[in-house]
């Protein structure tokens, strides 16, 4: 078992955001998560990354329970991240920004920053090789150099797939990827996200663009008023009685 | 026993100043979530504008209470139009140094128009009853008493009417407020009167007692934050509760500990609950 | 390449100059002036480095430097220490409370951490007031001893204090340098970015802010301490909120989370502050809207102002040379596109 969680809950004073969910994502695949606004799905996320500690229930990485450990050390062990709004800094380059992605793979502290010893040395280095490989990966060599706050939209994204990389993480967990930019800028994206499979990486998305979500997702969980209403393959959550019911009449889904 | 509920009279005469306080700074929290560092600076002139008010105009202490609030809640609206709104997207840190720079500015002007000698501030209720045998003065009656009145007309304010409840509303959700057709920008800017208000309110009725000087808001404010921390930030009943707490505490405190380190007291509190409750007492998880 | 030589020759001037200053300049009231102005900019990168670098405002600052000065005291003079032994150990002493209140101050989020400063200098400014016996209370500390020779080297004349602070500055400027440029430099700005970002990203957001808190409380001890034993007095003032503002307006002025903002403020500012003396006690009637006016029309202060205004310059060649380019690609494609069609038609 990759990812599990078991009857996951969580509870924001009287309002439930995750209720009593049990749900694996799959080693290899493209894992979706869907589902109307307020559904619970970003509060999922953050309760698998480890910004949130549930009120109840397991999260299982590799075999091993993860449901109290702190997100940087679920990082360490290779779960990544990127957020709705990419939080990048803007008023620096896109490299300086992706370097610090592979921060958590080196050990230099203060006194090695200061002192510039050879291990500092060293691990800068790496981390900078480690930045112009995930921007080769996602297509941003070019811009390396130019201010985030320059990029278009969908190069902020991408430069956030190229940070969650750079952290060589196992498990990727991409939230709205394709928010904010256009179809044909999506497209790209999508074969972004395939390739990351192809290159034996696992995916879990959280998207609204349900053309996207059918054309790429080998799984698809849909969430409601925060419980799992669905399961299954793109092709049986389509037809998903329940499913169609949440997205009022189903008309949303294509 | 005596000297105990004497000093539970001395603690409800200071809790009920400091819960005024607070409760302009919970309600300016709870709205734009601003720890507003300037409110020391608001209660201060609350004090000088009912002193000049007496002492140059020759009003009488009830009304020239009435003109500082007036005068010291427009301040806190233009506060709000000039300093806060602009700020309204500005990274946390901006408006926290923006209040600390209206704070010293407002310090400076008092002192430059007042002068930094402390002031008396001369009050009609200076005379001494005895109530079920024990001693006090009228003007600490009064304080109790107009706190009290103030506090159930601001509760009645903000659940029995329209613009009330849009205050409580705001305060929940800024955005959904936004959606259902409050104008946040007046709610903001009337939360900002009241607050200013409540604090020109407290000053003119602790002065008589304390004394008026530039920097007489201080202590009060860095309480008052203490007390919100105490209550929890943006909650109004915390506010009420927490400033008599802490007006108990220090007088009893200031009898049976130590005078010179009374104040202190508010602060060990505060680093006691920080220390175990680092998002305070009553912190709501964030989403 | 170019730009970071060029970058070494201001510099190289600026210490130049530093060194320079107190002989040239005759009128040891400036020496003086210059001297304080450095302790101040000492803590004022101390401040940087926290709130610049790392995105915490902390309020407790100015507690931290009355400490530093007073522990000067209080060892040298009270306890009889030697002298550097004493500020070594001022400095330790005042690092070491920094660690306990970083510990309890940290775990809590931006307004709490700012509240919970402001009481911690409050607290401070309180104990170093009621505390008579050990501070001298209101009525102030007297009779710390300049900093005592080491070896050849004597530091009683003006000069050779002023000689002995630019050291202290250059030494933090040096580690502020390093630190920014380096992997933990750039951790801190990630925090500063973005605390839930950096911890996804697999960095131990706490540690990193302890450790930048802790190194940011040191250098304004140790700025405490050059004040004690430069000034020689020491009032329960140096803990209060004024202070604190007066580091701010520094930091805001020269650029916040810049590295030469604190220079270019504090120089600045005091300069302006000596111009304006007349005004004395009234001095916040202007200082107190300059700093809100800053913060909403100008954030970025003087050096950040001129970063911003290089790199969109810089952006700006960059996007001509690449529109050049293309429209040049573009001649050329269209240039072959018509000789291959006249080569068609011909």
């Amino acid at each position: 078992m990759f990812l599990r969680v078991e009857r996951l809950t969580k509870r924001f004073g009287g309002l439930l955001a995750v209720n009593d969910v049990t749900f694996s994502i799959e080693q290899g695949k493209i894992n979706a998560i869907i589902g109307p606004n307020g559904a619970g799905k970003s509060t999922f996320f953050n309760l698998i990354s480890g910004l949130h500690r549930p009120t109840s229930g397991t999260i299982t990485f590799k075999g091993r329970d993860i449901t109290r450990l702190p997100a940087n050390e679920r990082a360490k062990l290779g779960i990544a991240r990127t957020f709705q709004t990419t939080h990048l800094f803007e008023q620096a380059t896109v490299m300086d920004n992706v370097i610090i992605g592979h921060r958590l793979r080196t050990s230099s502290n203060l006194f090695d920053a200061i002192l510039r010893t050879k291990r500092h040395r060293r691990e800068e280095q790496a981390c900078k090789e480690k930045a112009m490989e995930v921007l080769d990966f996602v297509g941003l060599t070019d811009v390396a150099d130019r201010m985030v706050a320059n990029l278009s939209q969908e190069q902020k994204k991408r430069a956030a797939f190229a940070l969650a990389l750079a952290t060589d993480p196992e498990l990727v967990l991409l939230d709205e990827p394709a928010a904010g930019i256009n179809p044909d800028e999506t497209e790209g994206l999508e074969e972004l996200i395939v390739n990351m499979v192809q290159r034996g990486l696992t995916v879990c998305l959280i998207e609204h663009k349900m053309s996207m979500i059918m054309k790429i997702a080998d799984r698809i969980m849909v969430l409601n008023y925060g419980e799992k209403i669905a399961e299954g393959t793109p092709e049986e959550v389509k037809n998903n009685e329940a499913v169609i019911q949440a997205y009022l009449g189903g008309s949303a889904i294509a | 026993m005596e000297l105990f509920i004497q000093q539970l009279l001395n603690g409800l005469t200071v809790g009920s100043v400091y819960s005024l306080v607070a409760l302009g700074l919970t309600l300016v929290y709870g709205i734009l979530h601003i720890p507003n560092f300037a409110h020391g600076a608001l209660y201060m002139m609350g004090g000088y504008v009912t002193l000049t008010a007496m002492t140059k105009l020759g009003m009488p202490y009830g009304l020239a209470i009435v003109a500082s609030m007036a005068a010291v809640g427009l301040l806190g609206v233009l506060m709000e139009r000039l300093v806060f709104y602009p700020l309204r997207n500005a990274p946390p840190l901006h408006d926290k140094i923006a209040a600390i720079g209206i704070l010293l500015f407002l310090e400076a002007f008092a002192q430059f128009v007042w002068g930094a000698d402390y002031q008396t501030m001369p009050t009609p209720y200076g005379d001494v009853v005895t109530v079920f045998g024990f001693t006090l003065t009228i003007q600490r009656i009064l304080i109790i008493a107009s706190a009290v009145i103030i506090m159930i007309l601001l509760y009645l304010f903000l659940k029995k009417t329209f613009i009330g409840a849009s205050i409580i509303a705001m305060a929940q959700n800024r955005e959904g407020a936004n959606l259902v057709g409050i104008n946040t920008n007046k709610v903001a800017m009337l939360t900002f009167f009241l607050s200013g208000s409540l604090a020109a309110l407290a000053a003119s009725l602790a002065s008589p007692i304390n004394l008026v000087f530039p920097g007489m808001g201080h202590l009060v404010i860095l309480k008052a934050f203490v007390i919100i921390i105490l209550g929890g930030m943006g909650s109004i009943p915390g506010a009420i509760v927490g400033g008599y707490i802490l007006g108990f505490s220090e007088s009893l405190g200031a009898t049976y500990v130590s005078n010179d380190y009374k104040d202190i007291i508010a602060f060990a509190i505060l680093v006691i609950i920080l220390t175990v409750k680092p998002n305070g007492l009553f912190a709501k998880e964030g989403r | 390449m170019a730009i970071l030589e060029k970058r070494r020759l201001w510099l190289a001037a600026l210490i130049a100059a530093a060194i320079l200053f107190p002989l040239f300049v005759a009128n040891g009231y400036y020496v003086h002036m210059m001297t304080i102005s450095f302790i101040w900019m000492i803590a004022v990168y101390g401040l940087n480095l926290f709130a610049g670098y790392t995105g915490y405002l902390s309020l407790a600052h100015a507690g931290f430097f009355a400490i530093g000065a007073y522990a000067l005291g209080i060892l040298t003079v009270k306890a009889g220490w030697p002298f550097w032994l004493a500020f070594a150990a001022a400095c330790l002493l005042t690092t070491l409370i920094g660690v306990f209140v970083g510990l309890v101050a940290l775990r809590t989020k931006e307004h709490f951490f700012a509240i919970y400063t402001l009481c911690v200098g409050y607290i401070i400014y309180l104990i170093i007031d009621k505390w008579d016996s050990l501070t001298g209370g209101v009525r102030g500390f007297i009779g710390i001893p300049a900093p005592a020779d080491i070896g050849p080297l004597s530091f009683q004349t003006p000069a050779a204090q002023y000689y002995l602070v630019l050291f202290f500055l250059l030494v933090v400027v040096w580690i502020m340098h390093r630190l920014v440029y380096s992997l933990t430099g750039r951790t801190y700005i990630a925090i500063r970015n973005s605390e839930e970002l950096a911890l996804t990203l697999g960095i131990s957001t706490m540690k990193n802010k302890l450790a930048s808190f802790v190194l940011s409380v040191f250098f304004t001890s140790l700025a405490g301490a050059l004040y004690a034993s430069f000034i020689r007095f020491l009032g329960p003032d140096i803990a209060y909120v004024s202070v604190m503002f007066d580091f701010l307006t520094y930091l805001l002025v020269g650029g916040i989370g810049t590295l030469a903002g604190p220079v270019v403020g504090t120089l600045l500012v005091t300069f302006l502050s000596q111009q304006l003396q007349f005004l004395q006690d009234y001095r916040m009637l202007i200082f107190g809207p300059v700093l809100t006016l800053l913060i909403i029309f100008y954030p970025h202060g003087i050096a950040g102002g001129i970063i911003r205004l290089k790199a969109k310059r810089g952006e700006a060649r960059r996007l001509q040379l690449e529109a050049r380019q293309a429209s040049a690609e573009l001649a050329a494609a269209s240039r072959q596109e018509r000789s291959e069609r006249y080569a068609k038609e011909g």
